[in-house]
């Protein structure tokens, strides 16, 4: 029998495909209608439907026991999210921005990420916690972080950053079903800037698994998320004769070493691009695993280009912050010339 | 009918009919444990006085430096374990704060699995990873002893909802067994009640009836400080409950019989009515709150006095002087409460004889048991792709 869900798609979404936030919610659809364990609970996600949308019309469709409004709680939400987890369910918490995962942080790293080891595997915990993730919409520092370093950092939770409607959809799927605790980071730039087509039916996107967007000789650029559209600009911007290999990771953990791995010992160059503060970054980790293992292959330092090792600016400055096409282009040209 | 509604304005009901007023106090029937078999309370002073007995050893190896991490320990405080867990059924989930031997061996755990987890040995309940604090035992329905103050809390809100979701909503079991009415307690300390996320954890059980009792083990002191100078209300902490419209109720805990007398009628009707309690369990503790504790904080002679009323002295005393079987003759004799102590002691000895004896866990076991696949290049000792493991490893 063909899975039916909430809402058949609209005549502009057949014509120009999905926004990440119609995938997203799409797949929450999809999957709370075939498993009655998943749940979603957070800050006005029910009746309002989430403060971008994204759970725009579940509660309707699957009552307020599956889709709950929370208090504004998130030391609340996540602890009894990872209660209803352990106790057999498959909770979808929303944090509402990045920054409020500080009141969670303690439960997610101090329960969550170690039920598992504490256990002997015997109780896991099935979180996926949805979080809208990054800058680039205007608004205030708390509101535009990008975190997932921290979370990759601490042991016992998978971290996915997806950059496209169909990644976001397919990566939801995996992560819902996975048995551990995902922190699912939903770029908010990406949100309603971009739409494709997606994939009408049930699929999953394995969870660690990166996407190299266009194959290249000359030099590697990984990242992930949002910026993945900003180093496709920097790339169009670029003399036609530098051949660009553009990963875009989807998962910082469990990272895909080997997709990193076997580019750069194929280009022996590698510039890495990120939203988050320089200093202690994922691009920092990248940046030793290609010293690690591509040594005898590089013919120049590895170049990141990040934001700044500062909060993030109010928006007059925030694109200034954020990495842009200028300054990815400059970093490719300079490694060329190394 | 739905589980995330609002709460109602009175949503506890007419005082007559709350199982703070049992009917038995009301002079109607008997208390709970007279219906009891003779051999349940047996069996609860055996619980009792196996974890006294395996607490003094663990003392005893954790000055032989044989156990390492933290330790705090149950001595003192045994009743409100057993009183609280007998009042269960079996798969009504607990979880516990870090405190937690006595817990879990109430709830069933062999010594070997708990003693070897305090010595870090591959046989302990985690593998002896996580020691002392963080007791897990799935088949009995321990969902933890946990380290970070108050924060277990929103995880017995989360298992007790997960329990009325899976009876009211999904109407099967994806936990084993039929959906059916339970009940989950989260054990906390008094030196718990001022963290945010038990005030979060109460105020969403209150809002969407979540069949949750957060049993307060108080034993007047937060670490080293008495709970009149850490804590608000402390001479009437219902008063707490009372602020998310939750049944409140103040219980003996130093009493087994007591406190189950007072207790199960409280789970009875949490269970009926799929709703939350808060119960101020008072006890005491014997020891320091550590195992690097000088006690300045209290006199020798208030515990001296709490120790005047042991627990475990009075139910033995109880079983062997009041109350009668049957045939007219004592429930206990004295004979057979020495060979209560004396099967104990071999059963403990024994526990720490295996755990002694148990191998630690390997250096491959680091990298088990973090995610369902382990990551590739995890492992320094791992081997780098151009093919010369690194000469300084």
């Amino acid at each position: 029998m063909p899975i039916l869900w909430a809402m058949p798609r609209t005549e502009k979404q057949l014509q120009d495909g999905l926004t990440l936030v119609e995938a997203i919610n799409e797949a929450l659809a999809q999957e709370m209608t075939r498993d009655a364990r998943v749940v979603c609970l957070g800050e006005d996600v029910g009746f309002n439907g989430g403060v971008f949308r994204v759970t725009d019309g579940l509660q309707k469709q699957f009552g307020k026991d599956r889709v709950i409004d929370t208090p504004l709680a998130e030391s609340g939400i996540m602890g009894t999210a990872i209660g209803l987890a352990i106790g057999g369910m498959r909770p979808v918490p929303e944090i509402q921005f990045e920054g409020f995962l500080g009141p969670a942080h303690d439960q997610l790293v101090n329960h969550a990420a170690r039920f598992r080891t504490r256990t002997r595997s015997a109780i896991t915990v099935p979180l996926t916690v949805r979080v809208p993730w990054g800058g680039g919409i205007h608004a205030p520092e708390l509101h535009s972080d990008s975190p997932e370093a921290i979370y990759t950092h601490l042991p016992g939770m998978k971290v996915v950053c997806p950059s496209t409607p169909t990644d976001a959809k397919g990566l939801l799927l995996a992560a819902i079903r996975d048995p551990d605790p995902v922190i699912f980071f939903e770029p908010k730039r990406v949100y309603r800037s971009y739409r494709e087509q997606v994939p009408e039916g049930d699929y999953e996107i394995e969870i660690g698994k990166a996407k190299v967007i266009q194959e290249g000789t000359d030099l590697t650029v990984v990242t992930w998320g949002a910026n993945v559209f900003q180093c496709l600009e920097a790339l169009d911007a670029l003399p036609e004769d530098i051949s660009v290999e553009l990963i875009d990771l989807r998962t910082i953990n469990p990272m895909d070493k080997d997709a990193i791995i076997n580019s750069v010992q194929k280009t022996g160059r590698c510039v890495v691009v990120q939203e988050a503060p320089k200093t202690a970054g994922m691009a920092s980790e990248i940046a030793t695993i290609v010293m690690e293992h591509c040594f005898l292959h590089l013919k120049c330092p590895v170049q990141r280009v990040c934001g700044f090792d500062t909060m993030m600016p109010y928006y007059k400055l925030e694109l200034d912050y954020l990495p842009d096409a200028k300054r990815i282009a400059e970093a490719i040209e300079q490694t060329m010339a190394y | 009918m739905s589980i995330a509604h609002s709460n109602a304005v009175n949503p506890l009901g007419h005082p007559e009919n709350l199982p703070t007023n049992p009917a038995w106090k009301r002079g109607k029937g008997k208390r709970p444990s007279e219906l009891l078999p003779d051999a349940t309370l047996v069996k609860w002073l055996r619980d009792m006085y196996l974890i006294r007995e395996f607490e003094n050893r663990t003392a005893q190896a954790y000055q032989a430096a044989k156990i390492g991490g933290f330790c705090h320990l149950y001595i003192g405080q045994e009743a409100a374990a057993v009183g609280t867990i007998q009042s269960l059924e079996h798969d009504d989930p607990i979880v516990t704060a870090y405190r937690d031997h006595g817990h879990a061996l109430a709830r069933g755990m062999s010594v070997e699995a708990c003693m070897a987890e305090m010595y870090g040995k591959i046989t302990g309940c985690a593998k002896g990873k996580g020691g002392s604090m963080h007791m897990f035992d799935k088949p009995n329905w321990l969902f933890g002893g946990h380290g970070i103050v108050g924060a277990q809390t929103p995880l017995g809100t989360g298992l007790a909802f997960a329990s009325r979701y899976e009876w009211e909503v999904m109407k099967r079991s994806v936990t084993g067994g039929p959906a059916k009415k339970k009940v989950s307690l989260a054990y906390l300390g008094d030196g718990a009640l001022n963290q945010g996320a038990l005030h979060e954890a109460m105020n969403l059980a209150g809002l969407w009836n979540i069949p949750v009792i957060y049993v307060v083990e108080n034993n007047g002191y937060s670490m080293g400080t008495a709970i009149h100078r850490g804590t608000t209300m402390s001479e009437d902490l219902t008063k707490k409950a009372d602020a998310y419209g939750i049944l409140g109720a103040i219980i003996d805990g130093f009493d087994v019989i007591d406190c189950y007398d007072h207790f199960k009628p409280i789970v009875d009707w949490c269970r009926e009515n799929q709703k939350p309690a808060f119960v101020d369990l008072k006890t005491y503790r014997y020891l320091g709150h550590s195992m690097s504790d000088p006690q300045k904080y209290r006199t020798k002679e208030e515990v001296e006095q709490f120790k005047g009323k042991d627990s475990i002295d009075r139910l033995a005393s109880h079983l062997m002087t009041e109350r009668k079987k049957a045939d007219g003759s004592f429930v206990l004799s004295e004979q057979a409460f020495m060979q209560l102590q004396t099967d104990v002691k071999e059963e403990v000895r024994h526990g720490i004889e295996l755990a002694e004896a148990a191998p630690v866990p390997d250096l491959s076991e680091l990298y088990t048991d973090v995610l369902l696949n382990p990551m590739p290049n995890m492992s320094p000792m791992g081997e780098y792709t151009h093919g010369v493991k690194n000469p300084l490893l």
